[in-house]
């Protein structure tokens, strides 16, 4: 018994421990690569956003496949994030001058408000059993929308100034506005770094990791795998679901501000719902609980659609069809069993040679 | 075995797909190496909405290019321009995404975006990059920045030097509407209707109010509605009903305003229906009624009506190529393409030039004051350093299903 325990330990540490070693291996390839100028543009201009979209879905996994709750709005908490991190990198233009900090105390910022957000999300919904948190998630990406599509806010010698609805702020001299509705924040200055992306996406597997392998990671898995017999044995049910989702909205938050200081503009608008459910996607492409899956999910699926370019009018129809195609081949007994025969053949002829 | 046959239909698919992309592929290479043949081609790129909800633009702008290049490459002057379009389905993200796929092609010159969203971003893209850019309809000011905020009076984005825009900015046109309506006295109590999750909608409006109340126009009704609440008006046009507005400002894309004339009508509501370039195309909606748009009054650069020469020829070679009457975006990209062209004679560019050294050339043309270029969006449009463009609006009433000059 004692020594079962001991190999199935071993099995997620090593898991872990190869995750950790795909990133880093990844980011120093590309690193090395970018800054030897080998990369296309295109490519180089989606590293910031990979490794947000990364993160997302790997915050957005801890609810789905370690929580066991379905988030349909998780692009709200990254809305979150992204207005609160660019908004304050923008306050901060002049009072903060080195980049790198500015941009750590932006994603801190992200990653406080969502965190707030999902507090005042959870508080009420967690407590309840079923898919209610699928839906009120998929109301608070639209009502945060809606929100940012109305909140104006200007920065002058005094401080922030906001308004509502209508545009009112009177501004002094040398002031400016960074949000404007539905226009978004239209300057953003570009802050995010490839770097910056892969020290969070780190620091996120970091965090899921020794949550997951925690004493209240063990809590939070047992109440996905049967909540009846979790709570009968002791477990706090909201406790352990709140902890699991704020660190979630919390992380995504942080995706969220590294993602808009990575883009040139932002509007509410672009997180939607659809990306809520893109990033749902490479959650279930990579499959439930599996963080490294989730990597590569968001990874080639970001790139993908730019790499279909070359079927111009057929590209999102290519995309549709691969997205199929991946999810039946990943799924099909048959094939899994092919490929489950060959490695043990090989180990085999391994063994014999 | 059901699975695997599924499995092998998509696999069908892909390779068939495949097999098509790579024919359009060597058929447009084909093309090109065609047109090189008599001289080696600027290299113009664009970038626009070809796919999604707003795809009615980037591919009227994408024919509308089109024309032009063909017509000019048949020329066979010094001056030949291949043309590459990519898609950003109406997404500051994937505008930046295509505007690099354009950069990796080898791209000299820039035709924008043709939305406003993803025209802020790639204008900051190709200001870095030192690429000249002439967008045809991306028209929010933050797309050529150093322009006051028309509510705050600040600045909030500094000018790009290199970015030009051949429509008419949303502030210009809320102004230049207000202006009309105050002028022409066209309305006593008026009712605004815009779309406030709308770059565009929100601009003109904001200009148009900070102008309303500077001329004393008085506004009785103001609402507004979003991307997804753009199928019922009821309660915005009952709201302007009941406080007997006899004008209706539209400043919206047609698709909305079409519905908006339709629901008013069903309430046996007609009072006068204002719009801007947006409104252009209304008479084109499948399935409209447009009976009901008579008496509208919009401002328009472009009406596919007019008789002088240019247009007449423009709007029969697109009618023949596309099976469809061309709308603004169309005549705005063709404008575009030909304002680089005579620039380019101008200022006596060459081929081997690099982006920058063209854009530095092309930049220095377009603010020395000499240049002015007619087309079918305006005659005698100038540039200065704002980097907007000046002309005339022409106001058009919609008089037994055509346009009409108002003036």
């Amino acid at each position: 018994m004692k020594n079962n325990r001991k190999l199935r330990l071993t099995k997620t540490s090593r898991t872990n421990f190869l995750t950790y070693l795909m990133v880093i291996v990844a980011f120093v390839v590309l690193n090395s690569m970018s800054n030897a100028g080998m990369l296309k543009s295109a490519l180089q201009g989606q590293l910031v956003p990979i490794c947000a979209y990364v993160t997302m879905a790997l915050a957005l996994n801890l609810t789905v496949g370690v929580l066991g709750e379905l988030s349909l709005g998780h692009a709200g908490f990254m809305s979150v994030g992204a207005f609160a991190g660019a908004v304050a990198a923008s306050a901060m233009r002049d009072a903060v001058a080195a980049e790198p900090v500015r941009l750590a105390i932006a994603l801190v910022i992200g990653a406080a408000f969502a965190a707030l957000a999902g507090v005042l999300v959870g508080i009420p919904v967690l407590r309840l059993n079923g898919d209610y948190l699928a839906i009120v998630t998929l109301a608070f990406g639209e009502i945060i929308k809606s929100i940012i599509n109305n909140l104006y806010i200007g920065v002058d010698a005094r401080g922030l100034h906001a308004s509502f609805v209508q545009n009112t702020i009177a501004l002094g001299d040398g002031g400016r506005m960074i949000l404007s509705g539905p226009m978004g924040i239209p300057g953003v200055t570009k802050i995010s770094t490839f770097t910056a992306g892969f020290i969070l996406i780190m620091v996120t597997l970091v965090v899921i990791f020794n949550l997951v392998n925690s004493r209240s990671g063990r809590a939070i898995m047992a109440l996905r795998d049967n909540r009846i017999a979790a709570e009968s044995v002791g477990i706090n049910v909201t406790k352990y679901k709140m902890m699991a989702f704020v660190t979630s909205a919390a992380l995504a938050g942080a995706a969220g501000a590294l993602f808009a200081l990575g883009q040139n503009t932002i509007i509410a608008s672009k997180f939607d719902f659809n990306q809520s459910i893109l990033i749902l996607v490479f959650v279930v492409l990579g499959g439930q609980g599996r963080m490294w899956g989730s990597i590569i999910a968001a990874a080639a699926l970001t790139v993908l659609p730019e790499l279909l370019r070359e079927f111009a009018d057929y590209r999102m129809l290519v995309y549709a069809i691969v997205l199929i195609l991946v999810m039946l081949l990943t799924n099909n007994p048959t094939l899994k069993g092919f490929f489950e025969g060959l490695a043990a053949k090989v180990k085999k002829s391994e063994k014999g040679a | 075995m059901k699975k695997m046959i599924a499995l092998l239909l998509a696999l069908v698919m892909v390779f068939a797909l495949v097999a098509c992309g790579a024919k359009t592929e060597t058929t447009e290479t084909t093309e090109t190496t065609e047109e090189t043949a008599t001289a080696t081609a600027y290299k113009l790129g664009g970038v626009g909405p070809l796919t999604g909800g707003a795809a009615i633009y980037g591919n009227a702008a994408v024919n509308g290019a089109k024309i032009a290049v063909d017509e000019i490459n048949a020329l066979g002057g010094d001056i030949q321009f291949e043309l590459n379009y990519q898609d950003d389905a109406h997404d500051a993200e994937k505008s930046v995404n295509a505007y690099n796929t354009l950069k990796d092609w080898g791209m000299q010159l820039f035709l924008g975006s043709v939305t406003s969203a993803p025209g802020v971003a790639t204008s900051v893209e190709a200001q870095a990059d030192n690429m000249f850019y002439l967008t045809p309809s991306a028209s929010s000011t933050d797309v050529l920045g150093g322009v006051a905020n028309p509510l705050t009076g600040t600045v909030d984005i500094e000018r790009k030097a290199n970015v030009f825009q051949l429509c008419f900015m949303d502030p210009n046109q809320g102004s230049a509407s207000a202006q009309y309506i105050a002028d022409k006295d066209l309305g006593e109590n008026i009712a605004i209707i815009y779309k406030n999750d709308d770059v565009y909608s929100t601009g003109i409006y904001n200009s148009f109010i900070a102008k309303a109340e500077e001329l004393g126009l008085n506004i009785v009704s103001t609402t507004t509605f979003t991307t997804d609440s753009q199928t019922d008006f009821s309660v915005q046009i009952a709201d302007a009903k009941d406080n007997g507005a006899d004008l209706v400002f539209l400043p919206m894309y047609y698709d909305a305003a079409s519905l908006i004339l339709t629901q008013a009508n069903a309430i046996g509501y007609a009072p006068t229906f204002f719009g801007v370039d947006g409104m252009d195309g209304i008479l084109t909606v499948e399935g409209f009624d447009t009976a009901l748009a008579e008496g509208v009054i919009l401002l328009t650069p472009f009406s596919a009506d007019a008789e002088d020469e240019a247009t007449v020829n423009f709007v029969t070679t697109y009618e023949a190529q596309f099976g469809e009457t061309p709308n603004q975006f169309a005549a705005d990209a063709y404008d575009c393409v030909y304002a680089i062209y005579a620039a380019l004679q101008q200022a006596g560019a060459t081929v081997d030039m690099t982006a920058s050294e063209l854009c530095d050339l092309l930049v220095a043309t377009f603010t020395g004051g000499e240049f002015s270029y007619d087309g079918l969006t305006g005659a005698g449009m100038t540039w200065d350093e704002t980097g907007a463009v000046t002309k005339a609006p022409k106001g058009m009433i919609i008089e037994n299903g055509v346009y009409v000059g108002l003036d």
